[in-house]
């Protein structure tokens, strides 16, 4: 939601990156203020999901000019898991598995190292079962879910699930949901965004990558962005993922070329 | 092989048998019999090089250059110096020092079942111990397990009678305390039909200097019996071990079996299992292994006959310079019908000069079966660490977490829960230390 006199969260200034000498981002420009939820939508290949892993200091991608301001400072100077501590989080596409470590001793580490940079209390194994459990609530998850180990045999719903409520732990300044609809049926895409909604304050902000107009009439955007071939060739509100569902990208991306043709 | 080779590794042997004259006679004229032919199956057998196919991987020339003799004497030891090894859950306890029995640190059991010494039981068990000790044809012409019953006197038992389940873990220590020496470290299970019980085999030490242990381990599932065999490795650094084990399954028996070698400079295990008809066994294994140690496992799943079933994870995880190998054969002999056989392998390189060599071995003779093998060898995945990263946690500390998850797969198949948390431990230190 767009609040007045809202603070700046993040600030991307002509971010360029490559991957192994290939450029991907070219310019990109984005700006997100607490409160707000922006979603980031684009065909294949246009770097929606390179940018997101950029944001979160994936160390496959070269930054090569540009600058990323996150409340005002450096991000790409900060390692991943500062970062992490500082308030961005990424719920990942593809979220890995760790057989052999439990998922509540995963959860409880991630909370209470997150916690600990913070300056903020830690939870022995008692607490951090308690608190973890009311959130669990709020994404409808078994009680089972927290013996198992870190994501193995999870359905692609148990898994995206997991994810938020990782988020739901952590609480971010800054989430960025990478494809987090993708492969989900109706029944956990409705959890997943009843979450993300919950979640959403007016001190935190939301980046939705996606694909599909559908999740965002579950989680309802206030600006929606066109990525193409590594940068946002346009912006509007949510009425435009609702244009794009119906006309496709085809006619964003010759709009924009025909308005580059004129600048020149 | 040229002459001078076989010439001092035969030699080698040769001063190994030096101290077999002064092992005490059995009143059992059998058992005298068994280890004199034992001693001449050494005689005729040479240490082995890498020039032999089962070895080629391991060099085992360092231990010949080590002088080594059986314990004369035994090291005073009381209960709490050894305290630290105990398993909570374990009530019956066979203690062996450097390859002698210690009746004062051992809690046995003689009604019902026993678990005892097999210099003590002999006599009353005669016939049945000769009958399987040290029969199995995979121990034949193995120069190791061979020396090993040329000094066979202390010995762990067995014996579970018919239709008996014991609930609590057997545990037999062997405890190396002396340098220079040389322990033969022996087992015997014998599991009457439909019998279940879960055998803890523990190897460690109380010094850092070299020593070698050549342990033989021997178990007999009869019908339906079924028995969960751990065995772990922590020997001391400078440690060698080498080890044969081999299990008979017979009709419809089950035999699930974790083992985890940590350390020892050298250590090779052999495993053997032979299966008859629907009998079912598993072969898990962790090598966890740094610095310049060498773990060699050796195992072969022999399918002797229909309706089989055989599953194995063994996975390594090698440091430093360490070198890990893995030979998994699977047997499927002809007319052993509906076999189904699971293999894999999975390595974990830590650093460059880490080193696997890995060796899955099919030999299929029947056609009506379902076998699969698959092996891996790779670095951690950096998009998993990455995940860990952006989750909080430092770059270090997820590749610890994620290595620890690697070994902790095959740890927590160990059905002994204070031997799971003490080993998972020892991974966690061990994980976090390597890196």
């Amino acid at each position: 939601m767009i609040y007045p006199n809202s603070k700046t969260i993040l600030e991307v200034r002509n971010l360029c990156a490559s991957v192994s000498g290939t450029p991907i981002l070219k310019n990109m420009n984005f700006t997100v203020k607490s409160g707000e939820v922006h979603a980031i939508m684009g065909p294949n290949g246009s770097g929606k999901s390179t940018f997101s892993k950029v944001l979160a200091g994936h160390s496959d991608y070269e930054i090569t000019s540009g600058t990323v301001l996150f409340e005002g400072k450096d991000l790409l100077a900060l390692a991943p898991e500062e970062r992490a501590r500082a308030g961005v989080f990424l719920a990942f596409q593809y979220p890995i598995e760790i057989p052999g470590v439990g998922n509540s001793q995963f959860l409880r580490l991630t909370y209470n190292t997150v916690q600990s940079h913070r300056g903020k209390e830690e939870l022995d194994p008692l607490e951090f079962d308690d608190f973890v459990r009311e959130k669990m609530k709020l994404l409808e998850m078994r009680e089972d879910f927290l013996d198992r180990s870190v994501n193995a045999g999870f359905s692609g719903g148990e898994k995206k699930r997991n994810e938020i409520l990782q988020m739901a732990l952590l609480e971010p300044r800054l989430a960025i949901l990478d494809e987090t609809d993708s492969g989900l049926d109706i029944d956990a895409l409705r959890i997943v965004s009843k979450g993300v909604n919950y979640l959403a304050n007016k001190d935190n902000a939301i980046v939705l990558v996606t694909h599909y107009q559908r999740l965002l009439d579950y989680i309802v955007p206030d600006f929606v962005h066109v990525m193409e071939a590594g940068r946002i060739i346009k912006s509007g509100g949510k009425e435009l993922a609702l244009e794009l569902e119906t006309r496709g990208y085809d006619w964003v991306s010759d709009e924009y070329k025909a308005a580059a043709r004129v600048a020149a | 092989m040229n002459e001078a080779t076989a010439q001092s590794s035969s030699s080698y042997l040769q001063n190994l048998l030096a101290g077999q004259p002064r092992v005490e006679a059995s009143p059992q004229a059998w058992l005298n019999q068994l280890r004199s032919a034992a001693v001449e199956t050494v005689s005729e057998l040479t240490i082995p090089t890498t020039r032999d196919e089962e070895w080629r991987f391991t060099d085992i020339s360092l231990l010949t250059r080590v002088s080594l003799q059986p314990a004369h004497s035994t090291i005073k030891l009381g209960t709490a110096d050894i305290k630290q090894f105990f398993i909570e859950e374990a009530t019956t306890r066979l203690v062996f020092v450097d390859g002698v029995y210690a009746p004062k640190l051992s809690t046995a059991a003689g009604k019902g079942i026993v678990v005892s010494n097999l210099a003590a039981e002999i006599a009353k068990n005669s016939a049945i111990i000769k009958q399987h000790l040290a029969q199995h044809a995979a121990l034949k012409d193995n120069a190791f397990a061979a020396l090993n019953t040329a000094f066979l006197h202390d010995a762990a038992l067995i014996m579970l009678p018919r239709n008996t389940a014991v609930s609590a873990p057997i545990h037999l220590l062997f405890i190396a305390s002396q340098k220079e020496v040389v322990s033969y470290p022996r087992c015997l299970v014998l599991a009457d039909n439909g019998c279940e019980a879960t055998v803890v085999e523990d190897y460690v030490s109380l010094q850092d200097e070299a020593y070698f242990t050549n342990a033989v381990t021997e178990f007999v599932l009869a019908d339906n019996a079924r028995i969960n065999h751990i065995r772990v490795q922590r020997e001391g650094a400078k440690a060698f071990h080498i080890a044969n084990c081999s299990a008979i399954l017979s009709r419809s028996s089950n035999y699930q079996s974790v083992n985890v070698a940590m350390g020892a400079r050298i250590s090779r295990y052999n495993l053997n299992i032979k299966m008859a008809e629907g009998a079912e066994c598993s072969a898990d294994g962790l090598a966890l292994i740094a610095g310049r140690q060498l773990a060699d496992t050796h195992t072969c799943i022999d399918h002797a006959q229909a309706h089989g079933v055989s599953r194995q994870l063994h996975k390594c995880i090698v440091g430093g310079a360490a070198h890990a190998v893995f030979n998994g054969k699977i047997m499927v002999r002809r007319g052993s019908q509906k076999t189904d056989s699971q293999q894999s392998n999975h390595t974990l390189l830590l650093t460059e000069k880490a080193h696997v060599d890995t060796k899955p071995q099919l030999e299929i003779f029947a056609d009506d079966v379902k076998c699969t093998h698959g092996a891996t060898i790779g670095q951690l995945d950096q998009e998993e660490v990455f995940y860990l990263q952006s989750r909080g946690l430092s770059e270090t500390r997820a590749r610890n977490m994620l290595t620890y998850a690697f070994g902790a797969e095959i740890i927590e198949r160990i059905p002994v829960a204070s031997l799971r948390r003490s080993l998972e431990q020892t991974v966690l230190e061990q994980t976090s230390t390597q890196l």
